[in-house]
């Protein structure tokens, strides 16, 4: 059912942990839905130097947060803030239809560590972050 | 190599070889329609009754009240829809519990968009239904009481001799899905007074695709499919031979010396019991105690989700099951957990591991090791377990 993409980061997922000295820290999801996301980023020069990921979930849930958490590290935020779950499930190869809710938290949970930071630097957040990490309806993603 | 152990006994088991040997002949050689009135066809015909007489020794029934099925959930759905209709005339309320299958569950939703009534009994933290409760849920126009015999996810065995008598004493019907039971536990369906009994062959060694309903004598449901006069023209269709005696063979196998069967299984069920909390804190067993399926094991694992844990034990070669949403296909984890009082967050994060009669000792020691670990690391990863770790530091 899992491509061999999502297998392979869900066996040997990307950048898990947490940091010390990250300067956003954002968390989608909730354990009643079964999935939780939590992502941390030291973010210098506007550029994300550094991304760890924890992550409650499914196999989906971890390969996903491992996929996006690569795809923004060492990018600009304005480059990570364009991240869409679609390339996301696209650099999988793909995600079964029941699955595809994770890559929406993943996107989800970039914008949430994103717009911590602003907030951190006392900034007023660009109107185009759509989640602060404000998602607890398990039917949302649907 | 990685190993390979097979610990999903409950979803179904292997065909056993003595029982692949007796259906062999009934797919070449012996290929007649049992309808048939030359020999071939007599033979298949002999070959079915012989396997029906098999099915009804087994539960202490009579040939003639045993019909063969193409599953364990069309038996499910012949007893139910079956009593519904024949019974109409009577009443239109049926009891059942929370934790049934969905073979019984959806046919009984289906019902109530008919127009009839369910009542479904609580289950207490260990899985197990009220006699009071049942009780006072009869009323005069109940027609049928549905209640497992035991449950396939945490293994709970309801006292089915007691509401027996308990149906009996109020003239009501007794359905039980006895899907799981079948050579776990012994059923004597008179003794019992169990009126419908529903089961499957591949949950105890015979092969996929073939069930039985056992209705006692006068207590047809209605017809479950028309045209010709196979199953004594109730269940229509030609018979699927060489399954029929397979099941035949594999229900003889697994009811005969129960007790020392099960015995072997019980104490590798016990051992991960007893061993697998020993070596993983954050964990809770679900199911009854000791009223419970020899061969299952039911654990919730905090912090960590049922289908991730499934994947990394399939990774290290083990196959086994789970309640999480994201293995029931829904948005929410398996009804049973919820009805035993499980917060969703828990029930997500439950294994089902379910012994059965080719599993070793070494199979056991094999998962004692390499379960702890691929827990702790899940855990490693989770943010849930966050806290609780630094806690502990």
């Amino acid at each position: 059912m899992y491509s061999e993409k999502v297998m392979d980061h869900f066996a040997n997922p990307r950048n898990v942990g947490e940091l010390d000295d990250a300067n956003a820290v954002g968390e989608v999801g909730n354990a009643k839905c079964g999935d939780i996301m939590k992502i941390y980023m030291k973010i210098e020069d506007n550029i994300i130097k550094e991304v760890k990921f924890k992550t409650f979930g499914c196999g989906a849930a971890v390969a996903t947060s491992s996929m996006a958490t690569e795809m923004v590290k060492g990018k600009t935020i304005d480059d990570a803030l364009k991240l869409t779950n679609k390339a996301v499930m696209e650099a999988l190869d793909g995600l079964p239809p029941a699955k595809v809710h994770c890559s929406v938290l993943a996107e989800e949970a970039i914008n949430a560590a994103i717009f911590d930071y602003y907030k951190r630097q006392g900034i007023e957040p660009p109107v185009e972050i759509k989640c602060s990490g404000c998602c607890a309806d398990c039917h949302k993603h649907d | 190599m990685t190993k390979s152990v097979y610990l999903d006994n409950s979803a179904t088991t292997p065909l056993k070889k003595e029982v692949l040997d007796e259906m062999m002949p009934y797919l070449c050689e012996h290929y007649g329609n049992p309808s048939s009135i030359y020999k071939i066809g007599r033979e298949a015909k002999a070959a079915i009754e012989t396997a029906r007489q098999k099915v009804a020794t087994s539960i202490g029934a009579d040939s003639k009240e045993i019909f063969f099925t193409g599953c364990g959930t069309e038996a499910d759905n012949w007893a139910i829809k079956g009593i519904a209709q024949a019974k109409e005339k009577k009443g239109k309320h049926i009891i059942t519990s929370k934790i049934e299958h969905h073979a019984v569950l959806h046919t009984l939703e289906s019902l109530e968009k008919q127009g009839y009534e369910v009542t479904y009994l609580n289950v207490d933290e260990y899985g197990k239904i009220s006699l009071d409760d049942l009780r006072s849920a009869i009323r005069p126009d109940t027609i049928l009481i549905t209640i497992m015999a035991a449950n396939n996810e945490v293994g709970t065995i309801q006292p089915i001799a007691e509401i027996g008598a308990i149906a009996k004493e109020h003239g009501v019907l007794f359905h039980t899905d006895a899907v799981q039971a079948i050579g776990s536990m012994e059923i004597d369906v008179k003794a019992m007074n169990i009126d419908l009994l529903s089961l499957s062959a591949h949950k105890f060694g015979g092969p996929k695709g073939v069930g039985a309903l056992y209705a006692r004598r006068n207590v047809l449901p209605s017809v479950f499919m028309h045209g010709g006069a196979q199953e004594r023209a109730r269940r229509a269709g030609t018979e699927n031979v060489a399954s029929i005696v397979g099941l035949g063979k594999a229900i003889e196998l697994a009811t005969s010396n129960i007790e020392s069967k099960t015995a072997k299984i019980r104490a590798m069920r016990d051992r991960l019991i007893k061993e697998i909390p020993e070596k993983i804190p954050y964990i809770k067993l679900n199911g009854h105690p000791t009223d419970r399926l020899p061969g299952n094991v039911n654990f919730s694992f905090n912090f960590i989700e049922g289908e991730a844990l499934l994947l990394m034990l399939d990774l290290n070669g083990i196959a086994a099951s789970s309640g999480s949403a994201c293995t029931s296909g829904s948005l929410d984890p398996s009804h049973v957990l919820l009805a035993l009082g499980l917060p969703h967050e828990i029930a997500h994060g439950s294994l089902r591991l379910s012994i059965g009669e080719s599993n070793t000792t070494e199979d056991i020691d094999y998962v004692l090791e390499v379960l702890p670990g691929i827990v702790q690391r899940l855990r490693d990863m989770s943010p849930l377990y966050e806290k609780v770790s630094k806690e502990m530091r």
